[in-house]
């Protein structure tokens, strides 16, 4: 960049033609974020031969105001004020290609009050595409508590929910119904009956269990509706179905909400494939309705799962709080889907606590003030059974929903009593965790000797007490003790 | 033994019935935590009747759960045959809800829910659910001459 004055300095940076983004303003190494700066950190991956500050600085730059040319009109705009601002790249250690993590803050007057998909379509929009980069990945985002305060967050979270079903110190249990696909709405509600009367508290549609030709959605809310409260009749508990109101347009949704609302269910279900506006519409009538909201992650891995691009799942969980549901799918560890323990630990962590406090090991490249809005219950779903209960407790903890569908539904005694056998692990091994006992030393023990008393559990681990699901994760969060900044 | 129904609330309905001892580390546990211990008792199990009476006040500052069963020994004896659950309250910042809950008592028969139907239009069922123990005034249920006390 040319040396001289001021003056000559402004003169170059607009004169027509294309400069590096380093030279445009958006490399910032002496920028202090402010407290209502919105922090990305993002893992770049540049092609050969780009210097990483330059990446990071066309990163800021295509997620900010920057086009690939100079504009002159940028003059008639406090530009310096709109300009995201790369202030730090530091090396992954051991990346091949080589990677690095840039720290890129943006200015609270760049995003819309409440709005996901604006935010989004600034910080993931255009930028994914650039090719002067070989991959690029949204590892965390610091959203400051003035930002925050726009968003009103889950419609209940989960201690009203607990309130309002009236279940408390214990992991809720789910099954999503089996097979999703081909049941009649009539037999479908048969097996929905059975789990909740065995002891589940929810059973659940599957993402793709929307309104086929053979399970119309009227017909199935029906059925459902019928199973719950012929449920509560037989256990004088709250029971619920998550009723998947997912459709093509916002009319459908609302129609097959209102009608799950005119049969008394406690709970629908939407997908993430249904967008993130659909999603805060749908967030705003569940409060107004007194209705839980479920939120199953139907797509997330097509952008999560690869380590060098696309958006960790953290990132996409605190949207999902922001834009508000009750309850989200995050992993469950011990299961059959993707997941490290400790950033599964961290994305529950970003579900449920108040203050994530940066913690390289959990993936958290920041703190994280919640500012008291409440949590969202995560849902643990994917190959977990009862003889893993200890496991779950363990990594899980007690807020959370525990989906065992075949685990419920493929027991050998029947649904109602694969539900049992998941009842009665979950309640002794609370039990055992309250009376200060060691349940991951002794958890096996714990289930063999409540099983003398319950054919249904003793009959569950004896079908899927072997059974695990041990690969290593595509996806770990690199821990870096001492990040060094690159010169 | 009851007989009837056997409804489930409450977090440990799927074991058997904790004796005292299980009931008295339960209450350790919650005071270990710093939680509040309340009693409560009623006639009436709907799952939506949320305010059941209250055993005195939740006690708040206790440190030995002895104390706490005693007050459930002692609710158990003045309310034998209805039911009964400890709460273990969190009042910390962001939960401030019950942490815990449990019973510790139930009527010698529990005689369950009705479950009505009314059918409105296109097959839309609303459906109200009872208590068979609330079908009799207040002051009789679960009375010496109550139905359910030939049983």
């Amino acid at each position: 960049m040319a040396q001289g004055n001021g003056s000559e300095t402004k003169r170059d940076r607009f004169l027509a033609g294309v400069i590096p983004y380093k030279e445009m303003g958006y490399w910032r190494p002496d920028y202090e974020p402010e407290d209502t700066d919105i922090i990305a950190a993002f893992r770049i991956t540049p092609q050969s031969g780009v210097d990483p500050e330059e990446a990071a600085a066309a990163v800021a730059g295509e997620s900010s105001t920057a086009t690939w040319t100079v504009v002159w009109t940028d003059q008639l705009t406090a530009y310096e004020n709109y300009q995201a601002k790369a202030y730090k790249v530091t090396p992954v250690p051991g990346a091949d290609p080589p990677q690095w993590i840039a720290y890129i803050a943006y200015k609270l007057d760049l995003f819309e009050e409440g709005s996901i998909p604006n935010l989004t379509s600034s910080i993931i929009g255009n930028v994914f595409g650039f090719k002067a980069l070989r991959a690029l990945r949204l590892e965390d985002l610091r959203i400051p508590q003035t930002y925050l305060k726009t968003f009103q967050g889950p419609p209940h979270g989960i201690i009203q929910e607990r309130e309002m079903i009236n279940k408390f110190g214990r992991p809720l249990l789910g099954a999503t119904t089996k097979p999703k696909l081909g049941l009649s709405p009539r037999n479908y509600g048969r097996v929905v009956y059975e789990a909740l009367r065995g002891g589940l508290d929810f059973v659940k549609d599957d993402e793709n269990t929307n309104s086929q030709p053979f399970n119309r959605w009227r017909e199935r809310f029906l059925y459902c509706m019928e199973a719950v409260h012929r449920a509560m009749e037989q256990t004088g508990e709250v029971k619920g179905h998550y009723l998947n109101v997912t459709a093509s347009t916002m009319e459908e949704m609302y129609e097959r909400a209102e009608f799950a609302k005119e049969l008394g269910s406690v709970i629908i279900m939407i997908d993430l494939t249904i967008g993130f506006t659909a999603m805060q519409s749908m967030s705003k009538w569940a409060r107004a309705n007194s209705m839980l909201l479920h939120l199953h992650r139907a797509g997330h891995s097509t952008y999560t799962r690869q380590k060098n691009h696309g958006v960790n799942f953290r990132v996409l969980a605190k949207w999902c709080r922001m834009i508000g549901v009750d309850h989200i799918h995050a992993g469950t560890v011990v299961g059959k889907l993707e997941g490290d323990p400790n950033a599964v630990s961290g994305y529950y962590k970003t579900c449920t606590d108040d203050f994530n406090k940066q913690d390289a090991a959990l993936g958290f490249y920041f703190d994280q003030d919640w500012i008291h809005m409440p949590g969202v219950m995560p849902v643990a779903s994917g190959g977990i059974h009862a003889g893993q209960m200890h496991q779950l407790l363990h990594y899980l903890g007690e807020d959370v929903v525990l989906q065992f569908g075949g685990g419920t539904i493929g027991h050998p005694m029947g649904v109602s009593a694969g539900a049992t056998a998941n009842r009665v692990a979950t309640e002794v091994m609370i039990k055992a965790r309250n009376e200060g006992r060691d349940i991951m030393r002794e958890g096996p023990d714990i289930l063999r000797t409540a099983a003398k008393k319950s054919p249904e559990l003793d009959s569950a681990i004896e079908t899927w007490g072997d059974i695990s699901f041990e690969f290593e994760s595509t996806d770990t969060p690199d821990v870096i003790e001492t990040p060094t900044p690159v010169a | 033994m009851t007989t009837g129904v056997h409804i489930t609330q409450g977090t440990f309905s799927y074991l058997p019935e904790l004796d005292d001892d299980e009931i008295r580390a339960q209450i350790q546990y919650g005071i270990d935590n710093g939680w509040a211990v309340a009693i409560e008792y009623t006639d009436d199990p709907h799952p939506r009747n949320i305010y059941w009476d209250m055993w005195g006040m939740p006690m708040f500052d206790i440190e030995d759960a002895a104390a706490g069963l005693h007050e459930v020994n002692r609710c158990r004896e003045a309310f034998s045959n209805h039911y009964i659950k400890v709460s273990l309250y969190n009042r910390k910042l962001t939960k401030q809800s019950i942490a815990l809950q449990f019973l510790v008592n139930r009527p010698q028969h529990e005689p369950g829910f009705r479950l009505e139907r009314q059918e409105g239009s296109n097959r839309a069922v609303q459906y109200t659910l009872t208590s068979y123990a609330a079908d009799r005034p207040h002051g009789e249920r679960y009375s010496s001459d109550g139905p359910d006390a030939s049983r």
